[in-house]
């Protein structure tokens, strides 16, 4: 199976984790991207992620696909949160679930290095001093 | 014909807007809208060939478009 979705609510990892659940697998991966308190030396409190949501969720299923395709794995999903989330809080979850290891492990990096540069996905961090400023990929460090 | 087209993120933000709606004459292309845009208030803040999506997926500034094709300007992108 394989499924992607953009989500107001707080992604519930276990859900994920249930939904790709089968007995034929030995290995299940997560990826869990969470709020950093600190970005490029400045005090972050929140960052509000904003999308063009149907262009980013066909990106981000055409992404698991070539992931599923490249490294023959079974079952991925992706959920990733759009709205002003909290330092600590996730905002992207991917599960990959497989016989194996190792396809499980490499989807998971490919899925979220493509992820971050292919889909139109948006953040604008505050910061503790209450500016704002918006983030481009160049400029953030990868999670 | 008439294209939709979409401003998101710190691009609407400078231009002031998140949506236009443009005549054009058949034929014309991605290129012709990048254009029409660049001339528009607070277009200054925008790279002169930023990337572009047509309906949902990412196309080339020589893309001819069609009638009610959806353009979108897409800021360098920052998920995950």
């Amino acid at each position: 199976m394989i499924r992607a979705a953009l989500t107001r609510e707080e992604i519930a990892t276990q859900n994920l984790i249930a939904e790709v659940s089968e007995s034929g697998n030995g290995a299940t991966s997560v990826f869990i991207g969470t709020v950093r308190s600190l970005n490029d030396g400045r005090d972050v409190t929140a960052i509000e992620y904003s999308a063009y949501e149907p262009m980013a969720e066909k990106e981000i299923l055409a992404i698991l696909r070539e992931a599923s395709g490249k490294f023959s794995v079974k079952s991925l999903v992706a959920e990733h949160r759009l709205g002003e989330i909290q330092v600590g809080e996730a905002s992207v979850v991917i599960v990959a679930a497989d016989p194996h290891r190792a396809p499980s492990l490499d989807a998971l990096r490919y899925i979220i290095e493509q992820l971050k540069t292919r889909a139109p996905i948006w953040k604008l961090e505050h910061y503790t001093d209450g500016e704002r400023s918006w983030v481009s990929a160049a400029e953030g460090e990868p999670a | 014909m008439t294209v939709t087209v979409r401003f998101f993120a710190s691009y609407a933000e400078v231009l002031g807007r998140q949506s236009l709606v443009l005549d054009l004459t058949n034929g014309a292309t991605v290129r012709d809208v990048v254009a029409h845009v660049a001339r528009l208030p607070g277009a200054a803040g925008l790279p002169p060939a930023p990337l572009i999506a047509v309906n949902h997926s990412y196309a080339s500034h020589s893309e001819i478009l069609a009638n009610g094709d959806e353009v979108a300007f897409i800021p360098p992108v920052a998920g995950g």
